[in-house]
């Protein structure tokens, strides 16, 4: 059973899929590592970014990918107005309330969602959806390759715009000192509805990556989402870099947990791993200690 | 003694209720209420108090369930020592999943998202092992006997429920007036500032974790007698770990009554929307959570805090002493 081409395989492919949770994580990291809160409505933005794609496709034709540049810069603007209209006016600026807020935002989209379309769940399918790739010995879905790329060079641009850019410097200014920042005269109420409209456009991004090859229904993004909590407290919280690596390793383990424990015991793995990074290392792989 | 007279009265004002009425609708939806209210005041304790923010109280409350149920199904055993081993599993967990985190020095968020994380684990674990029934669940058998902790009508039901959630309010007064307390809210303003000052903040959190645990525990044996039904998703599920936080925090965290105001406010708010928007599933949920949001946004202090400024606002000597501290 353990074959060194099993074990490629199920490399490979954990990195493929840990691709994608990367991808909701990185939303989830910068959001946390700015605004500093728990975003619960980030996998009902998932869905919602989900189904979106979904009827992209079914309603209009357009295949998942291009729609990314669609969905991508919608679900910012989504993602920016929710900030500064909603949560950020009814939270007040206290933790606990941007909790509930969040919630109450989640337990909306989610019932919406399942209003509008019922509990059902659908797939799409694409001429490309079940071709597989050699690489080596193993065989890899297409889907994920691409995804897996796309993820890649979605983190890179986030990276160089924080890096570069005016709104990059101010973001990290307010992550770093809120009152300072608000002293050279950055607006931020704005930087924080960016902040979350970048987490939001990353969310849709993922969305469009996963619907060729995952099913959605109205709490098909939970699944994802406290895998992502898990991947920003193993990253760092507030790091792009140990979000993406994060993501990696988080996909390896729980490909590697299903190959030892059985497909339904494969996400025990990641909070095992969770729990056990977190107690010995509380402040994540990458993250500064406290 | 004083500062106890408030919880006598309410709790006998609650108790005359089945005299008044046995109309099964009420009765059953103030003992979901006060279900929910001892779910959220161990919560309170931990995380109103303490200012430690679990998001896996679920843990406890399906621990205390599956043990209460298993010994009874599988080892015959008395469902009213299973109330008391449930219990002592419940803090048992808390205890420890509290020394680990609090050991390697976990605050704020970290701690939210391990017991978070907890919960999940022992999630996933019970929906596969043969003893608490993986996928199926577990069926405590009908047996309608006191002597069996099962009743023919709910007024018992309601009494005892209430009797549990009344110690978890007598609970947290004493606590409220002990000097434990008092360091309790010392480390939830600043926990750094405890410590120098010689609290040995390490066992005031982890007794109150585990008698915060042992509150929930105690709603989790309630819910497995009350409904005879558990599995994996019901006792360990996150709305349980989101009703311990959102009922507490919607009353005022870190208030006496703050759990009670918050599943009352919670258990109209849902029934109102479902008589509103009858059969559409999922329509009801939307409104409770646009209301949600409403609420947080008009009282970021939650129902006590609008409470007393109401009450202090006309008549400074008019505040009821319960209310005190929001």
């Amino acid at each position: 059973m353990l074959s060194p081409v099993i074990l490629i395989a199920a490399v490979l492919n954990g990195l493929m899929a840990g691709a994608v949770y990367a991808l909701v994580a990185l939303g989830l990291t910068l959001i946390y590592g700015v605004l500093h809160i728990i975003n619960f409505a980030h996998g009902a933005l998932l869905t919602a970014a989900m189904f979106a794609a979904f009827f992209a496709f079914t309603l209009l034709g357009v295949d998942p990918y291009l729609a990314a540049f669609v969905l991508g810069p919608l679900f910012f603007a989504i993602g920016y107005a929710l900030q500064r209209f909603v949560i950020g006016p009814a939270a007040h600026g206290e933790d606990r309330n941007f909790l509930l807020v969040t919630l109450g935002l989640a337990v909306v989209i989610e019932n919406a969602l399942l209003y509008f379309f019922r509990a059902d769940t659908r797939t799409i399918n694409l001429p490309y959806s079940f071709k597989v790739v050699e690489i080596g010995p193993a065989f890899v879905a297409l889907p994920r390759i691409i995804a897996f790329w796309v993820v890649i060079a979605v983190a890179a641009a986030l990276w160089t715009v924080m890096r570069w850019t005016d709104t990059g410097k101010a973001i990290r200014a307010v992550a770093k000192e809120k009152l300072g920042a608000e002293l050279c005269g950055i607006n931020v109420a704005h930087i924080y509805a960016i902040t979350f409209g970048i987490g939001t456009g990353c969310v849709a991004v993922a969305a469009c990556l996963l619907i060729p090859s995952y099913y959605v229904n109205p709490v098909a993004g939970e699944a994802f989402v406290l895998i992502a909590f898990t991947i920003v407290v193993l990253g760092g919280m507030g790091s792009i870099v140990g979000a993406l690596i994060g993501g990696l390793c988080v996909g390896v383990v729980e490909s590697f947990s299903s190959i030892f424990l059985g497909q339904s015991l494969g996400q025990i793995g990641i909070f095992i791993m969770f729990i056990v990074v977190l107690l010995a290392r509380p402040s994540g792989l990458f993250g500064a200690r406290p | 003694v004083k500062t106890y007279w408030p919880i006598i009265l309410v709790v006998v004002l609650l108790a005359i209720v089945p005299f008044v009425t046995t109309s099964n609708v009420v009765l059953n939806f103030l003992i979901t209420t006060l279900l929910i209210a001892l779910v959220g005041q161990g919560w309170n304790l931990l995380g109103g108090y303490g200012g430690q923010y679990s998001f896996g109280h679920a843990a406890f409350f399906g621990t205390a369930a599956y043990t209460t149920a298993i010994l009874q199904v599988q080892y015959g055993i008395n469902a009213w020592l299973g109330l008391l081993a449930g219990i002592f599993a419940g803090a048992l967990v808390g205890a420890v999943i509290g020394i680990l985190c609090f050991r390697s020095g976990l605050r704020g968020s970290y701690f939210s998202l391990v017991t978070l994380a907890f919960a999940e684990v022992l999630r996933i674990v019970s929906s596969v092992t043969p003893i608490t029934g993986a996928g199926v669940g577990t069926l405590i058998k009908l047996d309608l006997r006191p002597e069996a902790f099962q009743f023919q009508s709910r007024a018992p039901f309601y009494w005892i429920v209430l009797a549990l959630f009344a110690l978890s309010l007598l609970i947290v007064r004493a606590a409220e007036n002990s000097r434990f307390g008092a360091y309790l809210v010392a480390i939830r303003e600043n926990e750094d500032a405890a410590s120098a000052l010689g609290i040995n903040t390490f066992a005031v959190k982890l007794t109150a974790m585990t008698v915060s645990a042992a509150i929930t525990a105690a709603a989790g044996c309630f819910y497995a007698q009350y409904f005879l039904f558990i599995d994996a998703a019901i006792a360990y599920g996150p709305w349980i770990s989101i009703d311990a936080l959102l009922a507490p925090i919607v009353g005022g965290a870190g208030t006496l009554f703050a759990s009670l105001l918050g599943a009352l406010v919670i258990k109209v708010l849902g029934e109102a929307t479902k008589l509103l928007t009858g059969d559409a599933p999922g329509l009801d949920l939307v409104i409770y959570g646009i209301v949600l949001i409403a609420v947080v946004g008009l009282a970021p202090r939650g129902v006590a805090g609008v409470l007393t400024t109401l009450l202090r606002r006309p008549v400074r000597a008019l505040a009821k002493p319960g209310h005190d501290n929001a």
